[in-house]
């Protein structure tokens, strides 16, 4: 019967030896992300920046420059104008945030200019506070997320293999803000969802690797842990990219077809699926190795894996 | 071998079956919807971004709020010092903090009199945090007190604001209170709220005054603020007379009846200038009596009709009135009477309103946002499957099976929680159906690795479930952990997103270790003796 093999049976790939050049790899990578971030930054959405965005559809193709001009006049700060879709499709993006009801003024001052006939899809406003608190939520809701997570594990396995998790987790989170800055993506409330994603994605996988050492670590006394880590990777390495496959099946449908919005939304998950699969098995294991782990006297791990 | 009993058989099978009865409804067009039942008429609601409509995030204002306490407590307090012959150099509202708190400061002529002040103050205000400092006194609002001030607030201007929306006619509004003070306002189908955020933006606050008889009326061009005489007690307060003209009316700053006692405020004719108008109604007790009370006082004198800081009209009691009615003739048009009739009616807000986020979908991207989520979806599932089957065979076909009742059973669990749909929760969904069969990948690979080990593939099959259970179990409560937490801190679409991730992660646990589990288990007694390809 066929079978569809990504990765065939028995592999004996050493990918501990390897660490050397992979972290080497990594470190490089997230500095020259974080590197972007610092010096680049990031491409705010007026979610976090505050400001104006109109999506609309004006009739009898204008130009933008002319559009670009008119919207200048009105000292609602700098205008972003992007086409999208159909010809007569635009977004418009005003970065001037302002509370209160400065707002409503600055709405009728927008439509005023666009003139008759524009079909208004979409009219977003978010003041300057708002964007400040959203920032601050944001970044307290991912942290305390992290944390938690982060937290389970220590229980459940060693602190050791927590502090791995973390800095795969950082690896992660630090190659995709690089992306939202490298390729300017906007970032935004979704943006914060994504990296969410790819962070538990992550760590899922992450979990399912660790899990096998630490039954490898019960069964196999003798060996030693470079050598555990090395044959955990293989044995679970087939259901590794399997599982990254399905996912990145499904996000790649949303990608194609799930629309303008899903789409933006799902790019940095495609991407951050590449790279916590890739720090699980080349980053978080491997750090192990480093991390004196002695074989597990019987205590606090549960006895599924004994029971044989 | 793997065992799954009959009690355990039965209710999978019939939490699928409530699942998919549940989740049926939400994917009927509207025809065969409305032929349903009533109980089985729940669908899962959608959120504004994919319905289309307006969502308004309103800010109550909390300085002002405080402000105006502070002012009454200065009042109360001057009355209060004048009665005990307490002198004082100064007594005034004051910011002290850049973010605009204010407090009380009172410069006292006697030291020794700063113990008495201060009883005073806290008779009138108990809340209040009075610091003395030899003859300077300063009473600030507690940051718990405001608190709690805010908390009511908040809560009335919600009830306000439902009523006004309400009168608009507005169908479905959710009000919500965010945060400390904060409203978020969803109107759904509503494109343009420009109409709504002017009601809103009005407090609404009417008062009754009489009108100082000493002082005269001063006509202005309007946008101009001539020179006004002072006197204590008594504020000049425009009137607009139409045509630019502003007349600044000399009101007592006393009021005699507010907003409050009213029952009913209607739009009518005045019969004599065929003008609109608006005709009031108050309540039996307090309202009639004191509505005749200042009609006897000022009876053939002038009073005023006082709206958020203007005079809407300073007409002259002709007569006592005694049946609780009045009518406001200003200068209306029909569309401005009939707008204050509904701010009337719905009541006034305990503090002024902005605007601090407003977003608007038209209806038409959140259809086409529906469209794309479903398509990506179906799209999603049949990848999803197609590369299960082709990795698994027959067994990957039965975690199609738990995958279908997985996406069904997220759909009901949405429906029954009340959840609401967003474009994130869409992904999230998409997502689940790529995440769901890692718990069954685990298994499968599992038995794989034992049956390589020489193991008799029932055996196997079985080993392969116990030997996963600790991986999936951990890995989900990774998942479930961190979306828990999500969800309690985050806002907005993250919140939506934490929703469907911890309920999917739930639910395929659910599928992996019931329904997989049963449907291998039937299949294994049907082939007791046959080789087990996986």
């Amino acid at each position: 019967m066929f079978r569809l093999h990504l990765i065939r049976y028995g592999t004996k790939f050493d990918i501990v030896g390897k660490t050397k050049y992979l972290l080497s790899l990594a470190v490089a990578l997230i500095l020259v992300c974080m590197g972007s971030v610092f010096i680049k930054g990031l491409n705010y959405g007026i979610d976090f920046q505050g400001g104006y965005i109109f999506e609309v559809k004006i009739p009898g193709n204008p130009d933008i420059q002319t559009l670009r001009d008119k919207l200048g006049k009105l000292g609602l700060g700098e205008v972003a104008i992007q086409q999208f879709g159909a010809s007569d499709e635009f977004s418009i993006k005003l970065e001037k945030s302002e509370d209160g009801a400065e707002q409503t003024v600055a709405i009728q001052k927008v439509k005023g200019a666009l003139g008759d006939g524009v079909v208004y899809k979409k009219v977003e406003t978010v003041g300057p506070k708002v964007g400040a608190e959203l920032v601050s939520n944001a970044i307290k809701a991912v942290g305390f997320a992290l944390l938690a997570m982060l937290c389970y594990i220590a229980v459940r396995f060693e602190w050791q293999f927590g502090l791995c998790a973390i800095a795969a987790l950082f690896h992660d989170c630090a190659i995709i803000f690089g992306m939202f800055s490298i390729f300017p993506m906007e970032f935004n409330e979704m943006s914060i969802t994504a990296i969410l994603l790819t962070a538990s994605y992550s760590i899922n996988d992450t979990v399912v690797i660790f899990d096998r050492i630490r039954e490898n670590l019960k069964r196999y006394k003798s060996l030693e842990l470079k050598e555990i880590v090395n044959k955990s990777l293989n044995e679970t390495l087939s259901r590794t990219t399997l599982t990254a496959t399905t996912t990145l099946l499904s996000v790649f449908a949303l990608y194609i077809f799930g629309g303008k919005v899903i789409a933006a939304f799902s790019l940095p998950i495609l991407i951050g699926i590449v790279v916590g699969t890739f720090s699980s098995i080349f980053i978080a294991s491997p750090l192990l190795v480093f991390m004196n782990i002695k074989p597990k006297k019987e205590k606090g791990a549960p006895e599924a894996a004994n029971s044989m | 071998m793997i065992v799954v009993s009959k009690f355990r058989f039965l209710t999978t099978v019939c939490i699928c079956l409530i699942g998919l009865i549940i989740a049926i409804p939400s994917s009927l067009d509207q025809k065969t919807f409305d032929k349903l039942p009533a109980f089985l008429q729940h669908t899962v609601s959608l959120g504004l971004e994919l319905r289309g409509g307006s969502h308004i995030q309103l800010e109550v204002d909390m300085k002002t709020v405080e402000k105006e306490h502070q002012e009454s407590i200065v009042d109360e307090a001057r009355k209060q010092l004048r009665k005990e012959r307490i002198l004082y150099k100064k007594i005034s509202v004051q910011q002290i903090t850049k973010g605009g708190s204010t407090a009380t400061l009172i410069s006292l002529k006697n030291e020794k009199d700063a113990d008495k002040v201060k009883k005073i103050l806290l008779k009138i205000e108990p809340e209040l945090e009075v610091i003395a400092e030899g003859a300077e006194i300063k009473a600030s609002i507690s940051e718990e007190f405001l608190e709690k001030f805010a908390k009511r607030i908040v809560g009335e201007s919600i009830e306000v604001i439902r009523r006004r929306i309400d009168e608009a006619g507005t169908k479905e509004p959710t009000i919500l209170r965010q945060g400390y003070d904060r409203i978020i306002v969803q109107l759904p189908g509503v494109e343009d709220p420009a109409e709504i955020k002017k009601r809103l933006g009005k407090t609404a606050m009417l008062t009754f005054h009489g009108v100082d008889e000493e002082l005269e009326t001063i006509p202005a061009q309007a946008g101009t603020r001539p020179k006004l005489p002072v006197k204590p007690g008594v504020m000049y307060l425009p009137e607009d007379k139409g045509k630019g003209v502003v007349y600044y009316v000399p009101v007592k700053k006393q009021v005699f009846l507010t907003g409050k006692s009213l029952v009913d405020a209607q739009m009518t004719i005045d019969p004599q200038t065929s003008m609109p108008c608006v005709s009031q109604k108050f309540d039996k007790i307090e309202g009639t009596r004191k509505m005749a009370e200042l009609s006897s006082k000022y009876l053939h004198k002038q009073f005023a009709m006082v709206l958020d800081g203007k005079v809407l009209s300073a007409p002259v009691f002709q007569a006592v009135i005694n049946n609780g009615t009045a009518v406001v003739t200003g200068h209306f048009t029909m569309e401005e009477a009939q707008e204050l009739a509904l701010l009337l009616r719905a009541g006034a807000l305990p503090a002024p309103l902005n605007v601090v986020e407003e977003r608007n979908v038209g209806p038409s991207l959140g259809a086409d946002s529906i469209a794309d989520g479903k398509l990506a979806t179906l799209l999603a599932f049949a990848l999803v499957s197609l590369f299960m089957m082709l990795s698994y065979g027959k067994f990957g076909g039965f975690s199609v099976i738990s995958l279908t009742f997985n996406i069904i059973l997220l759909f009901a669990s949405l429906t029954l929680l009340g959840a609401t749909l967003t474009l994130p929760g869409i992904a999230g969904i998409a997502l689940t159906i790529g995440m769901a069969v890692d718990s069954n990948v685990l298994i499968y690979e599992r038995i794989r690795e034992e049956i390589r080990l020489g193991i008799r593939p029932a055996m196997a099959i079985a080993q392969g479930y116990k030997m996963a259970t600790t991986t999936i179990i951990d890995s989900n409560f990774t998942t479930l952990v961190g979306s828990i937490v999500l969800y309690e801190f985050g806002s907005g679409p993250i919140k939506g997103f934490a929703v469907t991730l911890a309920i999917g992660t739930i639910i395929s646990l659910f599928t992996t270790f019931s329904l997989t589990k049963a449907v291998i288990a039937i299949w294994l007694k049907k082939h007791k003796n046959q080789d087990i390809v996986i």
